[in-house]
């Protein structure tokens, strides 16, 4: 009965050690909830698509991308939407700070930006409280951005 | 331009050490120079400084165009983002101040807008109406009239007025932004209240006959808002020093207590989508007057924004018995109209 114990006690630390190990190796196991909710990267792929065709027809902020490579930008923001939310893709442009910096952008600017993702995700089919949960990564890159 | 090799020593730098670099197809890798030299060509022209006259020539454009429209209201706030104007005029919900400054103007800028709400229970009505203005999105400015009447003999031609001048600046924290820290919203405002007598009621034409120790008041609150996006929720808490009984129609102070109290008001909203909120709200209530046992408010409502210009809210409220003279718990309906920018 000890032994028996004993045994499991011991396959049990094993297998500890072992789950362990496996997380070590995978440091930061992304939850990807959010990147399945929003309905993986095709979807992601067309809601940039939209979103971007939106901002170049917003009169409000069309004259941002006056000087953008507006392919890479599109590419940029698919990377940037699959990491947030988890979908293990790498954001390879710049720092948010870096790219928004000489455009001297205001909160209604931003503003305007977030409304244009947002009918960009409604004409997919996100719902609501996904569409928050998206907003509520990109809200603080705000502080990145506005610089006026 | 010191600078500009400084920056583009910076690039070559992110260039080895980007892990997703090797992946890029070489086309990617041509579209990615090109971005760093317009970005450069233009962080060249923001520069301060003489300035080429092939880049001046598109520059000023925009500028121009920012100049004639400085003054406008830039409708730029979110939808929803600016609350509605609860019933003593102030942003906030229906019956609470929030820490939200009314209106869709940006820091940038600044919104208005006018409202009226019209309550009503078993026995009484309560009509309010005023406009509101919210500046650089850091300072709120409210006027507002209250009408109560009554319906039930004896109060059956009751008739209670009072005015009331809101101000409201934000201290800290953004309710939209600042989705990665637990700061909130905080602003702090003052209600300045006027109780213009009691018509109907005979010889009781003031609120001091009633046992109110003044016909005048000021309410001070600190409200903190926070939006949790991720969860679609807007948590509200106010805390308000006031001495007015039912928000000032009776008086300020009374035969029971005539100090300062601190009452509590929470209200939660759930997002729906962007043009619905649905809530509830809570509101403490001091107890000054013999004649009144006063009650705490509370309410549940549907808020509607078909437009940044227009906003609908319908609710449900629990008012609690206004007098002794009539001890039946006033509920009812609530429903205010608000246009603005």
């Amino acid at each position: 009965m000890n032994k028996f114990r004993m045994q499991q006690a011991a396959l049990g630390l094993a297998l500890a050690c072992v789950l362990g190990l496996a997380q070590a190796q995978t440091p930061a196991t992304p939850d990807d909830s959010l990147f399945r909710a929003l309905g993986g990267l095709p979807v992601i792929e067309r809601v940039v698509q939209d979103f971007m065709d939106n901002m170049l027809a917003d009169a409000r902020i069309r004259h941002t991308f006056d000087n953008s490579n507006v392919k890479r930008v599109r590419e940029k923001l698919v990377e940037q939407f699959c990491q947030l939310s988890g979908g293990g893709c790498i954001y390879t442009g710049d720092p948010m700070r870096e790219v928004h910096q000489g455009l001297k952008l205001s909160n209604a600017d931003f503003n305007a930006l977030v409304e244009d993702l947002q009918l960009a995700m409604d004409k997919n089919g996100i719902p609501s409280r996904t569409q928050n949960r998206l907003l509520a990564l990109l809200a603080p890159m705000q502080r990145e951005t506005v610089s006026r | 331009m010191k600078k500009i090799t400084k920056s583009g020593a910076f690039a070559l730098l992110a260039t080895l050490s980007a892990p997703g670099w090797a992946q890029l197809s070489d086309a990617d890798r041509e579209a990615w120079m090109q971005a760093q030299q317009r970005k450069a060509a233009q962080a060249m022209r923001a520069a301060p400084g003489p300035v080429s006259s092939g880049a001046a020539a598109t520059a000023p454009e925009p500028a121009a165009d920012q100049d004639k429209t400085r003054w406008m209201p830039d409708l730029g706030k979110l939808t929803a983002t600016g609350g509605v104007i609860q019933v003593e005029g102030a942003g906030g919900g229906g019956l609470t101040p929030w820490a939200l400054i009314t209106g869709y103007g940006t820091r940038d800028s600044y919104g208005a807008n006018a409202h009226y709400t019209y309550l009503s229970t078993q026995d009484y009505t309560l009509k309010s109406y005023g406009v509101a203005v919210g500046i650089l999105d850091r300072l709120e400015l409210s006027l507002a009239k209250q009408e109560f009447y009554g319906s039930l003999a004896p109060l059956a031609d009751l008739k209670i007025t009072q005015d009331i001048v809101g101000i409201k600046l934000k201290l800290a924290g953004d309710a939209v932004y600042d989705q990665d820290r637990w700061l909130p919203q905080i602003a702090v405002g003052a209600m300045f209240k006027h109780n213009n007598g009691i018509g109907g009621l005979g010889t009781v034409t003031s609120v001091k006959q009633l046992g109110a120790a003044s016909d005048a008041g000021i309410d001070y609150y600190l409200s903190a808002t926070k939006l949790l996006l991720e969860q679609s929720l807007l948590l509200n808490g106010t805390l308000r020093l006031t001495k007015a009984n039912q928000m000032g129609l009776l008086g300020f102070g009374g035969d029971l207590n005539d100090r300062y109290q601190a009452m509590g008001e929470i209200s939660a909203a759930y997002m729906i989508n962007r043009k619905l909120a649905l809530g509830v709200e809570y509101r403490m209530k001091p107890r000054n007057l013999a004649a009144d046992h006063e009650k705490d408010y509370y309410d549940a409502f549907l808020a509607w924004f078909p437009s940044k210009n227009l906003s609908m809210t319908l609710a449900y409220v629990a008012l609690g018995d206004i007098t002794v003279y009539n001890p039946k718990r006033q509920r009812g309906v609530y429903l205010s109209l608000q246009a603005g920018f």
